[in-house]
């Protein structure tokens, strides 16, 4: 008997989860486009580039095309909005969707001019049929045209014929921004708006021995004090009471605190009990990989780097009401889905009777407490039914509460022939997890949901998986070495609080790599470009070391002068996304100087250019910060750091002055750029100051005392 | 103690009580916005505010301490209609990310240029150190203001 089976196809991109157009566009009779993302603007210019693909596959003006901002209630589920992933999934979706919609479009045209599809042109939503006559999108469109299943066969156009994809097209938030327009979730003030606070323990651990609440509800204007376990909060008329309220709330606490913190050193990690895998061998078995036991010089390198904190220029704020049972919340989470599967057993609720809503924040940057905060939304919410209200985090609990990026240690060996060539490789990566972002885990990733009297196990940090990767993000160089080894060693229950942040471990990863490399090429008496080349096949790799260099105009060999030196630094994003490759300038003084920042970057097909830029310059000048300042503080019992005094980063003072090139390469796919550009910066200026001075720094970040010991 | 502030040449009966941070005030009574929280402690420059031609961190002055005064805020520079100059180079320049610090560094920016048509470079950079970015977008800033400069020196030449 013949089996049959109807398998459904594989769509592109975000389509294959969510396979209905109507999901994703409305063609409207008024004129315009609506279309609805899943996934969520963060500052880095997505919708803007969605808009600009959306309207080059309809060939209607940018300026028709509207946004409808993510709610679970009703846009496509697209997870979460991370690794640079936006124009990749979503943009893919939209793509083929508005490809798609075009095709019907014609089709309905070309039998209402009573011509085939061939004879028509498009030209801002007028269809024109060749031997005249002409009919409009917005005539022919109606509620059923997009109400089916994607087919995925309608070809995009070539980007040969690209008008609006490819353009510096203004972003479509700034003007309101800059207005100081009413726009982030902070900013809202929907009628009967509460404020309210949250008071934390005082370290992770901390044990609720007392707590007088009576004395708080007397305050003025306290409209409910909350204590669920060790979960307390307030809700107040007016946010400098809340304020109030909750300073009057933490000092009535009484806590039972422990040592459960790890020394101020990332090392502590290579004490750990891991989880070990090797993700990469080769021996030497290739056409050109000679096999046999590599020959020549061995080398070994040791790099660190502290755990990170995303410090979004905003604390984390969300707004919730709770009525006749069911929860609406407005968050910045990455993940409006991913969160509200995560809200509805902490709230113990279906997950139907919560409504999740997108609503922009500040720059996040990665999982920061913007899912946090909405749960705490939703408990005090639920202290004040019918009524709207609003937590916003406080500067110290963001530093004190937010999950960091793990610290990280790498080991590196390597064996050089005497050619000059790198024969043999090795690598060993000891991290905690990099994400425990709601949705990924087998508990619950949302912080009150831990502190409530029946309180939800936690879930554990994890890895996303090969070849993206997370504390193995880029642990395997791209370089053509004949032998290889890398392994990564997974350090389970962080006891800092851990998730991902910004290139997870790509960061160390590629430190570690590219600062090795220059290390290997003094050895060898080779220039660290050359010799980089001379270890690298891939075209476009090779292509964006050639452009850096032309543009800072890299000498061969040159040497620093004692204070002034220069770097190289280069990266294949996640193994499989943009290449980045990067050369800072830095000057030493007391402290290290980053003066000048130059980057040639290849992300596949442009979308916007001017957007790609912002984004790629955004991700240098925070990348210096990191690599020279930032480092979570914390001792054996408490994260320590409340205020910018204790967490620094780069000031307009200390910024380099940065120049991008892109080389656009329309015909592959779109790459996201986000991210790729710290572990090529770390590695570029800690080469550069081995270049100025002969000091090699191989634990992040460069602090004035590393610096000295280094000296000394 | 009732507490008046001038809040964009409207006079505001304050409802808060005298410790209340300006911030507060500005936002949750005056409906300003764009006056934003960062840090609540003054190092981060997302309150700044125009006070007496000084910028001044919102979040970090009770708000019995400028009573009777007049404040300057982002609303009342310009709008998005009637962009301010240097609105306007922001966007020209598309000189935000997130923009959640662009209000603030407008603020500081302008009561620069109120007292330096043509500030240099370090004096630019000075006036802004006050003013955290998180996004990395500094240098599109610098350039904004600098544009915004010079459009401002150019039109004060035209009304010679």
């Amino acid at each position: 008997m013949a089996e049959t089976t109807t398998a459904k196809r594989v769509l592109p991109g975000s389509l294959e989860a969510n396979r209905n157009l109507s999901q994703w566009l409305d063609i409207n009779r008024d004129g315009t486009v609506t279309m609805r993302p899943g996934k969520i603007e963060i500052g880095q210019g997505i919708l803007t580039a969605l808009r600009q693909i959306v309207a080059e596959e309809l060939d209607v003006n940018l300026e028709r095309v509207s946004v409808v901002t993510a709610v679970t209630a009703l846009s496509p589920n697209e997870g979460v909005t991370s690794g640079s992933q936006s124009i990749e999934q979503s943009g893919t979706a939209f793509r083929y969707a508005a490809a798609e919609a075009r095709e019907l479009l014609l089709a309905r045209a070309g039998a209402k001019l009573g011509v085939s599809i061939e004879q028509l042109s498009v030209n801002d939503g007028v269809v024109a049929a060749r031997s005249g006559g002409s009919v409009s999108y917005w005539e022919i469109t109606d509620g059923d045209l997009l109400k089916r299943e994607a087919t995925g066969d309608a070809k995009p156009k070539s980007h040969t014929l690209h008008t609006i994809v490819g353009t510096a097209a203004p972003r479509v938030d700034i003007p309101r921004k800059v207005a100081g327009e009413p726009t982030y979730v902070q900013d809202m003030a929907p009628p009967g708006l509460l404020h309210a606070r949250v008071s934390r323990p005082p370290s992770y651990n901390a044990e609720l021995l007392s707590v007088d609440l009576d004395d708080v509800r007397k305050m003025p204007g306290v409209v409910a004090v909350v204590r669920d376990g060790r979960f307390l909060g307030v809700v107040a008329e007016r946010e400098e009471q809340a304020i109030r309220a909750q300073r009057r709330l933490t000092r009535n606490a009484q806590w039972r605190e422990q040592d459960t913190l790890p020394e101020f050193n990332p090392r502590y990690l290579l004490k750990g009990a891991a989880k070990s895998e090797v993700i990469s061998e080769k021996k030497g078995d290739g056409a050109e990989s000679p096999a046999g036991p590599p020959q020549g010089r061995d080398f070994e390198g040791e790099y660190t780097r502290q755990f990170l904190a995303h410090a979004s220029l905003a604390p984390s704020c969300a707004v919730a009401k709770f009525d006749h049972g069911k929860f609406t919340v407005w968050t910045h989470s990455q993940g409006i889905y991913p969160l509200r599967a995560e809200m509805a057993p902490a709230l113990g609720v279906p997950m139907e009777d919560v409504v999740v809503h997108h609503v922009e924040g500040a720059g996040c940057y990665g999982h920061n407490a913007a899912d946090d905060v909405a749960l705490d939304a939703a408990l005090l919410a639920r202290a004040a039914p019918g009524r709207p209200v609003r937590v916003q985090w406080m500067r110290e609990e963001e530093f004190a509460w937010e999950p960091f990026s793990s610290a990280m240690v790498v080991k590196t060996r390597a064996t050089l022939s005497d050619a000059g060539q790198i024969t043999a490789w090795q690598m060993d990566v000891w991290s905690h997890g990099h994400s425990s972002r709601p949705g990924r885990g087998t508990g619950s990733n949302l912080l009150a949901a831990w502190h409530l009297e029946k309180p939800l196990p936690r879930a554990q940090t994890a890895n996303p998986p090969l070849p993206g990767g997370g504390s193995h993000r880029n642990a395997i160089p791209i370089y053509d070495f004949p032998h290889q080894k890398i392994s990564n060693h997974l350090i389970p229950d962080p006891p800092i609080r851990s998730s991902a942040l910004r290139g997870l471990g790509s960061q160390s990863n590629v430190f570690a790599i590219e600062s090795f490399m220059d290390e290997l090429a003094l050895a060898a008496n080779a220039d660290p470009v050359e010799f980089r080349l001379r270890h690298l096949k891939d075209p476009r790799g090779r292509a964006v070391i050639e452009k850096v260099a032309a543009m800072a105009h890299w000498k061969a060999n040159a040497k620093g002068d004692g204070t002034k030196g220069r770097g190289i630094g280069f990266a294949r994003y996640k193994n499989g996304a943009g290449y980045m490759a990067m050369i800072a300038d830095i000057e030493l003084a007391d402290t290290i100087r980053v003066t000048h920042v130059w980057g040639a970057v290849d992300v596949g097909q442009v979308i916007n250019s001017d957007g790609l830029l912002n984004q790629v310059e955004g991700g240098i000048i925070q990348a210096v910060s990191f690599v020279l300042k930032e480092e979570v503080k914390y001792d054996r019992m408490r994260i320590t750091q409340q205020s910018w005094d204790d967490y620094p980063i780069l000031s307009f003072t200390e910024v380099p002055q940065v120049e991008v090139a892109l080389i656009n390469r329309p015909e592959l796919p779109p790459l996201g750029a986000g991210e790729g550009t710290q572990g090529p910066i770390s590695a570029a200026v800690g080469n550069a100051l081995f270049n100025a001075a002969g000091i090699r720094l191989r634990d992040i970040p460069f602090t004035r005392e590393r610096l000295i010991a280094a000296m000394a | 103690m009732e507490i008046s502030i001038t809040v964009n040449g409207r006079a505001h009966k304050v409802t808060a009580d005298d410790e209340t941070p300006l911030l507060y005030v500005l936002r949750n009574e005056a409906n300003c916005k764009g006056v934003r929280y960062g840090c609540g402690v003054g190092q981060c420059g997302t309150c700044t505010v125009i006070i007496d031609g000084k910028p001044v961190q919102s979040c970090d002055v009770p708000v019995s301490a400028v009573a009777g005064k007049s404040i300057t805020t982002i609303e009342g520079i310009g709008s998005m209609d009637h962009p301010h100059p240097l609105q306007r180079a922001f966007v020209d320049e598309q000189a935000a990310q997130c923009g959640y610090c662009a209000t603030g560094i407008i603020m500081s920016a302008k009561a620069l240029l109120d007292v330096n048509a043509s500030p240099s470079d370090a004096e630019l950079k000075q006036a802004l150190s006050k003013n955290l970015c998180r996004c990395g977008t500094h240098q599109r800033i610098l350039r904004a203001v600098k544009r915004a400069a010079a459009d401002m020196r150019a039109a004060t030449e035209v009304r010679k």
